[in-house]
């Protein structure tokens, strides 16, 4: 019953404090970080202005009415019932108003569209329920899927900051650079919007779809998919982190090393007789100072491989004690030292040679994997 | 000939029937009626209680979206909400409902005895709800009701739709059968039964405007068919109407759905312009200002119509000369919607008004709808669209000119012409009570969804981010207290049909009209003669 | 009643003309919205506004390059949904002059245990580029079968236009590769998965 009650009292805590702690009346768009954004917000509090002084004269006129022409205050009704010059007037002069909005509304139009001369090249691919995105001059790509936990969405744990809007892996770009974004689906019509750059554009299966932007600030900018597009079109967020060139360069390299290696590891087939070979090269230089050509190691500082409990059984502990290390003794943690590939390579080497004959052997990817999962 | 058939037995059926005291009894009477004011009943019945029902969706896609979280239906289940809403609101609420009001108005204001084909009049009604029961059965079929909007998009309602879709196509197929039959009937019925001497210009604005909407559904009805029909020739006949894999493209979905679309929504609120064009005059004791410019602004608005659809599609990514085509081309709807306003404000100035529930309600549609059409405008310029498109500005958007728009015009209406169809004055008090309360909480419930779609949230999702919390949740209250209210208006028609003051043949000093000449209740059979209008 | 007969005498036949004309709209609007698909293909086949970049291109005259300007066209591949095929161009993109055909090839591979079809559907963005992006050969002109196991390079022979507008530096070709053998399996499970009613 205890636990129970410690369960709702969570459960109300977390039910009510989010609306409390977050309390937020925004009213208005925002001008965002970029220069589409910002030209955006100007037409639209523009075009609010503009619809504010119409209604405010026309409702002035309609409130007037109301109170002074009523019956009750002895009102008498009046008989005019048209009026040609007056009909011409409000005619034309909401039409110049309109044709004045419209002048800076195609100037922003037309540079929206204007996606030439961009500097990076994203494609951005929408998928149910995640976006995908690829730097096509880089060679990489990746997925982007909500990382909130299904517990804050089912009411079991409080909501985070960013409930909703937070990914896993979020798209990165360069700040004052113009990127440009090829958007397509995999399956339905999916959205692409972030606010505050003022994109959205939509993400058409079997289509490719073109939209640009320059952000101006760094900052993380958050998003979501804006058309309907399934089941969980309400958790696929967008977020974007627009860093400075320097980091993003940094960023970049490493994600397209990243990349490459996981190629390397799996794109090719790795056959035993070629991770033996490899793993023998890799054993001599990397571990056969302390555990001997031979496998026979120095014991007790340096225990033998070969016929050892730990080439013959555990595979997971050997993979552990290979990468990371055995803390208070001289095993040093050669994840960081050796590719995945060396990796697998000398383990696959230790369980096989000097009569150890498990028949094992580890791929890079596993080691890769491994890795990623700690 | 089938045709002429209906007509003669329309002839004959009014002859026999002259020969009996009133209708028919039981329910043969309404199955197989052929008088207007039956069938306009019935459309009315059939609305308000479609309205109960898209309304209770609504009660439920508001109470999910009350808080943060998924605390009531799974996302899957939402979508079905949301989809059904909007399908039940728009083809079974406002149309029917406006379909009902000219059955029993647009004979009695030409001083016609009846539709002109009254049997052709019955099938359009009795389509409906076989229509809507096959539409509602989809709820408990398996995958569940359609789930992709009521927009629904290829290749989402057609690769990835439930079982069900079939079924919706049906019964969008015969919805439309009953519309288009509707819209004939009325076309006919204006154009060759008005009483000698109405010509055109002296129509009253109802029919005028109703006239021009059964256009609007004769020519883009048929394109939803179309439309639905290649869906389910996609989904069911291999063909790739829709899907890039087979040559296709889901953008000329798009297209095609919109070219339907964006007509549908003026055919969704006309009529209710033509209302409140009777309303505004008869409480402002003053005759309609610019009756001229009223039927030419009508009919610019329904000639534009067809040429503004794609900005529904501004983020799709057509090409910059179509985005300013119709960019400006919507702009340019704005103007005679405007002239029409300005035509009702100055109808009131320096008139004698009184404030009556349907007065009430008409000058609260000319306020509320203008603010819909204000937010309407800014949806229209384009670029600024990107960052309204598919978000709860267009949600609100679209409530305004719906809810005060459509159904306050059609609460007024009711109101308006009760003590013709019943006899009986219905209770005032309890009408402006519905009346305030309809206001307030239409307000509390789309208002603030201005704000959260300017803050970022978009639509036809079942949770959202913690910073759209607050004014979920107030939009919330008012939409139930809204909700809520209409059952007070089931309760103020019921009274009044039972029982009230005794309304005399014009209720309303103001009003004009030859629906106003026949006694209140109106009798079964009215203008077997035609009256003489000067 | 033979009052309304009288004054009405037109009626019969005035309705009877009215139900003909509504009619015949309606037939004419339902095969307009059939037309319209039609119109449509017309319509972007003439202003190659949605990407599509057309059948096989048949040079009127042999076009000198024009060697003032380069163009780069990239390349994109996607697979459509359920396909399993590798699919990649063989090279990320190339700086073309106007008017000089240039051949690039695109690595499609069967990884799965049985023999499928595949074709591909091009898209071009920006979409005012279309008129001026020629395909002379194209793999996507026809189905491409492979075997269980089986990859092929598949050619792409194409020329720019030397009309294409100064201002466009840049081409981005995607292609979208869908399986044409068997119904994607998608179909089923993406059904099942989306639309329940289960509550919870």
């Amino acid at each position: 019953m205890r636990v129970h009650a410690k369960r709702a009292v969570a459960l109300a805590a977390g039910l009510l404090s989010p609306a409390v702690v977050v309390a937020d009346w925004t009213m208005n768009m925002t001008p965002g970080v970029t220069g589409t954004s910002n030209q955006i917000f100007s037409l639209h509090m523009t075009i609010l202005w503009i619809c504010v002084a119409i209604g405010v004269v026309v409702f002035g006129v309609m409130f007037w009415s109301i109170f002074a022409h009523r019956k009750s205050q002895g009102a008498k009704p009046a008989n005019f019932h048209e009026n040609t010059v007056v009909e011409i007037l409000w005619t034309i002069i909401p039409f110049a108003i309109l044709v004045a909005m419209a002048i800076p509304a195609t100037a922003t139009l037309v540079e929206m569209y204007d996606t030439t001369e961009s500097e990076v090249d994203i494609k951005i691919t929408g998928y149910q329920w995640r976006w995908q995105y690829e730097f096509i001059n880089e060679d990489f790509g990746y997925f982007s899927s909500l990382s909130t936990p299904r517990d804050q969405i089912e009411n079991r744990q409080a909501k985070g900051e960013n409930y909703l809007l937070e990914v896993d892996n979020p798209l990165v770009i360069p700040v004052g650079k113009k990127v440009r974004f090829l958007l397509t689906a995999n399956d339905v019509i999916h959205s692409w919007w972030v606010p505050e750059f003022g994109v959205k554009k939509d993400a058409i299966p079997g289509f490719i779809n073109e939209t640009w932007t320059r952000v101006d600030e760094p900052g993380i900018y958050r998003g979501q998919c804006t058309e309907l597009c399934g089941k969980d079109h309400g958790f696929m967020p967008v977020v974007v982190e627009a860093v400075p060139e320097e980091e993003y360069n940094a960023w970049v390299a490493e994600k397209k090393e990243a990349a490459e290696r996981e190629r390397e590891l799996t794109q090719k087939d790795w056959t035993m007789a070629e991770l033996m070979e490899r793993g023998e090269k890799a054993y001599q230089t990397a571990c056969a100072a302390c555990h001997q050509a031979d496998g026979s190691g120095a014991p007790p500082a340096f225990p033998a491989l070969k016929g050892s409990k730990i080439a013959l059984e555990d595979m997971a502990a050997h993979i552990d004690i290979v990468v990371n290390g055995k803390a208070g003794t001289a095993m040093q943690a050669f994840g960081n030292q050796l590719s995945e590939v060396d990796l697998a390579a000398v383990i696959t080497y230790e369980r096989n040679a000097w009569g150890n004959n498990t028949g094992e052997m580890v791929t890079p990817k596993e080691i890769f994997d491994y890795k990623n999962q700690q | 000939m089938a045709v002429t058939g209906v007509f003669m037995s329309a002839v004959a059926d009014t002859h026999a029937q002259d020969h009996h005291h009133g209708p028919a009894k039981g329910f043969s009477r309404w199955l197989l009626t052929t008088n207007h004011k039956d069938i306009g009943t019935m459309y009315l019945i059939f609305s308000f209680a479609m309205f109960l029902l898209g309304g209770t969706m609504a009660m439920v896609i508001r109470a999910e979206l009350f808080q943060p979280g998924l605390q009531i239906v799974q996302p899957e289940f939402f979508n079905q909400m949301t989809t059904m809403h909007g399908l039940i609101m728009v083809f079974g609420a406002v149309m029917p409902a406006f379909v009902g009001l000219a059955n029993w108005m647009l004979p009695l204001m030409i001083g016609a005895p009846d539709m002109a084909l009254p049997r052709m009049n019955n099938w359009s009604f009795w389509l409906l709800p076989c229509a809507f029961l096959i539409l509602v059965s989809t709820l408990f079929m398996e995958g569940g009701a359609p789930n992709f909007g009521w927009t629904f998009y290829a290749p989402l309602s057609t690769t990835y739709g439930p079982p069900s879709t079939t079924f919706f196509i049906f019964a969008v197929h015969i919805m439309g059968i009953s519309s288009i039959m509707g819209a004939i009937n009325v076309i006919a019925t204006i154009l060759n039964l008005r009483a000698p001497g109405m010509t055109l210009m002296k129509m009253p604005l109802f029919v005028w405007t109703w006239l021009i909407t059964a256009f609007l559904l004769i020519a883009v009805m048929p394109v939803l068919a179309g439309v639905v029909t290649m869906m389910l020739m996609d989904i069911n006949f291999g063909t790739s109407f829709f899907d890039a894999s087979g040559g296709g493209d889901p953008v000329l979905f798009q297209h095609v759905f919109w070219f339907f679309g964006h007509p549908e929504v003026y055919i969704m609120i006309l009529p209710a312009f033509g209302a409140v064009s009777h309303i505004i005059p008869a409480f402002s004791r003053k005759p309609l200002f610019g009756y001229a410019s009223m039927v030419y602004a009508v009919g610019a608005i329904a000639l534009l119509s067809f040429v503004v659809w794609a900005h529904h599609m501004f983020t799709v990514g057509i090409p910059i000369v179509g985005q300013l085509f119709f960019m400006y081309a919507t702009m340019l709807i704005a103007v005679p919607t405007g002239v029409k306003v300005f035509n009702w404000v100055a109808t009131m100035f320096r008139g004698s008004l009184t404030f009556e529930a349907p007065m009430l309600f008409a000058v609260a549609f000319v306020i509320l709808f203008t603010i819909g059409g204000f937010s309407g405008l800014m949806l229209a310029i384009a670029p600024a669209d990107f960052q309204y498109h598919d978000t709860y500005f267009v949600v609100a958007h679209f409530h305004y000119v719906l809810v005060p728009g459509a159904i306050f015009g059609i609460f007024a209406s009711a109101y308006f012409w009760l003590p013709k169809w019943t006899g009986h004055m219905y209770d005032e008090t309890l009408a402006k009570t519905h009346f305030w309360l309809s206001f307030i909480g239409m307000n509390l419930a789309f208002f603030p969804m201005h704000f959260l779609g300017l803050a970022g949230m978009p639509r036809r999702i079942p949770d959202y981010a913690l910073q759209f919390a607050d004014f979920n949740m107030v939009s919330s209250v008012g939409a139930f207290m809204f909700g809520a209210t209409q059952l007070l208006f089931l309760l103020i028609v019921v009274k009044c049909i039972k029982g009230g003051k005794e309304a005399p043949a014009k209720p309303w000093d103001g009003a004009e009209g030859l629906e106003w000449t026949v006694p209140s209740p109106a009798p079964y059979h009215t203008f077997a003669t035609p009256p003489e209008v000067k | 009643m033979t009052d309304q007969q009288v004054n009405n005498s037109g009626a019969p036949r005035g309705n009877a003309r009215v139900v003909g004309w509504c009619l015949a709209g309606v037939v004419g609007m339902f095969a307009f919205g059939f037309a319209m698909v039609p119109l449509y293909d017309v319509f972007c086949e003439i202003t190659g506004i949605n990407g599509k970049t057309g059948g096989r291109y048949e040079s009127t005259e042999v076009a000198e390059a024009d060697m003032t300007r380069t163009v780069k066209v990239q390349f994109l591949a996607s697979n459509g949904p359920g396909m399993t095929w590798k699919f990649r161009p063989v090279v990320r993109s190339v700086e073309v002059h106007p008017g000089e055909p240039t051949t690039v090839n695109f690595y499609a591979e069967n990884p799965t245990t049985e023999a499928m079809v595949g074709q591909a559907v091009p898209s071009l963005a920006p979409s005012e580029g279309t008129l001026y992006f020629h395909k002379t050969e194209c793999f996507c002109f026809n189905q491409q079968p492979l075997e269980a196991g089986e990859s092929t390079e598949m050619p792409l022979i194409f020329i720019v236009d030397k009309d294409l507008p100064e201002h466009i530096t840049k081409l981005t070709l995607s292609y979208t590769l869908y399986d044409q053998g068997k119904q994607p399996a998608v179909t089923q499970t993406s059904r099942k998965d989306t639309t329940t009613n289960d509550n919870g």
